[in-house]
């Protein structure tokens, strides 16, 4: 390889962003799809290899085994019989009112988080569309709280909501109001205000991150031909923005409906699911269960948690594509 | 591009964007502040919101008391090593997802994908029991073995996207020169690759620096204890301490930060371009 050669080759990715120039080398069909050949199936075997070793042996095989536990008894105080069992794990949970407790947790935790995550972060990403000096600085400072784990976050905010010397009760009582300290992780309601608080503070950027990349890509012809049309500002964003960022939204909201469902880590460092189980989702729960060293009954919990979220994004996928096809 | 903008909108954008930069910020600050307070005057009426006095107590703390300096570094060589592998396993995978037409590699993309929707936790107690018979329980081998396969779903997804960024033009050039496909990515495309790489493998990092619930499950004596392990050490006691509990906070969100400082760019665009291409 001559070096000249590669300085040439070099340049048009620098423009990785303006794929023009190298379109028009001429058509291209497929070139990258020649007929098999052992040399090239051993390439990618070869070259796939390590990564699927890796997920199939410290991740699917733990998983997979996992989901037979729930069919078995399988206790870790007491591991002399770990016979089929059927479905009695899965009525053992079914029969426990926790359960129900759990459930409804989860049900808020993700709505009243990713609620507010949506809108904040879409009025973010809508008001940083505009340039303005310190914007790369500013993005950088908001996105930070990626770079912190959830389990952190608990508490740091456990912390703040400490009711003795919390600094969210001295402010507000500085502020008026409130005239006596909330003991704000001791009461099941407060305490899951202040969980939800946390997941907002956490999950704003994501959103942001996301909206604003893709509202990027909306051509500026759109935004004056609204203009022209003499569309107010309101009427834009419903009519515009929002139809063309549509599809990104949507699979953005789908991904953390999943992932905020799948994310103990805050509630765990903040309240450990307490008071009295109260602020327990199920996967803090199901953690709690793994703890106690009953394994069929944690992977059967599992098992449900997959189930529920299945249906979920079929009915969400339905749901969100009947409306594009509405459109067109 | 966008419509004039009015100075009542201005100054509602303004005031927006720096409100929410202050709630950003302030938990951060929150926490420092507490680790630099003298142990007495956390808990000391009114709560000051810039300590009288700085003191290093609670950090001097960490690393007598508690063995923080070993967390530290068993933190450090697990992410480290988990996150190096990682990153170079997903270059390949990544590579070959990118370049490639085959037969099994909608299924693989699909596997990837499993891997992020199914809850971690139902496998955390077969896990257990399998590095109990390969003897890698309270092993950093074990817990590096395992961080490296949750890694590498992710950063394998994240590197195809910046190797569909670069056009094909790039290495058919190399190979026209007589450089083999093998040549050419470690030749022409890796450096190109740079910052997509550095990127994926800061974001490795960082997931790894920070997973609780596997090294909780994995290393249960003191020594092998990474920094979340410790953290969750702390708290499981009836009263939290928490001047050593912000001190100790500090020091695991610093390199956090300094590192996605540096990558920040590259992260959102490793992160968004699969979402809003699709």
């Amino acid at each position: 390889m001559s070096l000249s050669t590669s300085k040439e080759a070099g340049r048009p990715t620098r423009r990785g962003a303006r794929p023009a120039p190298v379109k028009t080398a001429g058509p291209r069909p497929r070139s990258r799809k020649p007929a098999f050949t052992v040399r090239r199936g051993l390439a990618i075997a070869g070259f796939m290899a390590p990564a699927v070793l890796f997920v199939a042996v410290f991740t699917y095989y733990p998983m997979v085994s996992g989901s037979q536990m729930a069919f078995r008894n399988w206790n870790l105080n007491d591991l002399t019989d770990t016979s089929w069992v059927g479905i009695r794990n899965f009525q053992a949970i079914f029969r426990d009112p926790v359960f129900y407790t759990v459930l409804d947790n989860t049900l808020i935790w993700v709505v009243a988080s990713l609620v507010p995550q949506l809108v904040i972060g879409f009025a973010i990403a809508l008001w940083l569309r505009r340039r303005f000096r310190f914007r790369g600085l500013y993005q950088a400072l908001v996105f930070f709280p990626w770079a912190i784990s959830g389990f952190l976050i608990g508490i740091l905010f456990r912390w703040m909501f400490n009711s003795e010397f919390g600094v969210v009760n001295d402010l507000l009582s500085k502020a008026g109001l409130i005239d006596e300290p909330v003991p704000w992780l001791a009461e099941p309601k407060t305490a899951m205000a202040a969980v939800v608080i946390a997941n907002i503070w956490y999950g704003v950027t994501f959103f942001a991150i996301m909206i604003l990349a893709a509202l990027q890509s909306i051509p500026d012809e759109l935004y004056e031909a609204a203009e022209l049309d003499g569309a107010g500002k309101v009427r834009t964003l419903f009519q515009v923005t929002i139809p063309y960022i549509r599809a990104t939204l949507a699979l953005t909201v789908l991904l953390r409906v999943i992932w905020i469902f799948n994310f103990p880590d805050i509630i765990f460092g903040m309240t450990g699911g307490g008071p009295s189980n109260e602020t327990h989702i199920v996967t803090t729960w199901m953690i709690t269960i793994t703890q106690q060293g009953d394994y069929g009954k944690a992977s059967a919990l599992g098992l449900v948690v997959v189930a529920l979220l299945m249906v979920f994004s079929v009915f969400y996928l339905m749901a969100t594509r009947e409306k594009k096809g509405a459109r067109s | 591009m966008i419509r004039k903008e009015s100075t009542a909108g201005r100054v509602t954008r303004v005031a927006f964007l720096t409100l929410w930069l202050v709630i950003t910020v302030f938990p951060l600050y929150w926490i420092t502040i507490t680790s630099f307070k003298a142990p007495g005057d956390i808990f000391a009426f009114p709560i000051a919101y810039w300590p009288k006095n700085f003191s290093l107590e609670n950090y001097s703390g960490l690393f007598g008391k508690a063995r923080f300096g070993d967390y530290l570094s068993n933190s450090l060589i697990v992410a480290t090593v988990a996150g190096t592998v990682a990153t170079a396993i997903s270059v390949l995978s990544a590579y070959v997802l990118a370049r490639f037409e085959f037969r099994s590699k909608s299924a693989l993309l699909m596997a990837a994908l499993v891997t992020q929707m199914i809850p971690s936790f139902i496998a955390l107690g077969p896990l257990y029991m399998m590095m109990t018979q390969l003897n890698l329980v309270d092993n950093r081998l074990g817990l590096i073995l395992v961080y490296i396969a949750v890694c590498i779903p992710f950063s394998t997804v994240m590197l195809r996207g910046f190797f569909e960024n670069i056009p094909d033009a790039l290495e058919e050039a190399a190979m026209i020169d007589g450089c083999s496909r093998f040549g050419a990515l470690f030749r022409v495309l890796l450096p190109v690759m740079k910052p997509g790489i550095v990127a994926a493998f800061i974001f490795n990092f960082v997931n790894c620096w920070n997973e609780l619930f596997l090294s909780v499950t994995l290393m249960n004596s003191d020594a092998n204890k990474t920094i979340p392990t410790a953290l969750n050490g702390f708290i499981s006691s009836f009263n939290i301490d928490w001047g050593s509990m912000s001190a100790a906070a500090v020091l695991t969100i610093v390199p956090t930060m300094v590192l996605f400082a540096f990558a920040s760019r590259h992260i959102v665009q490793g992160l968004t371009s699969g979402a809003v291409k699709g």
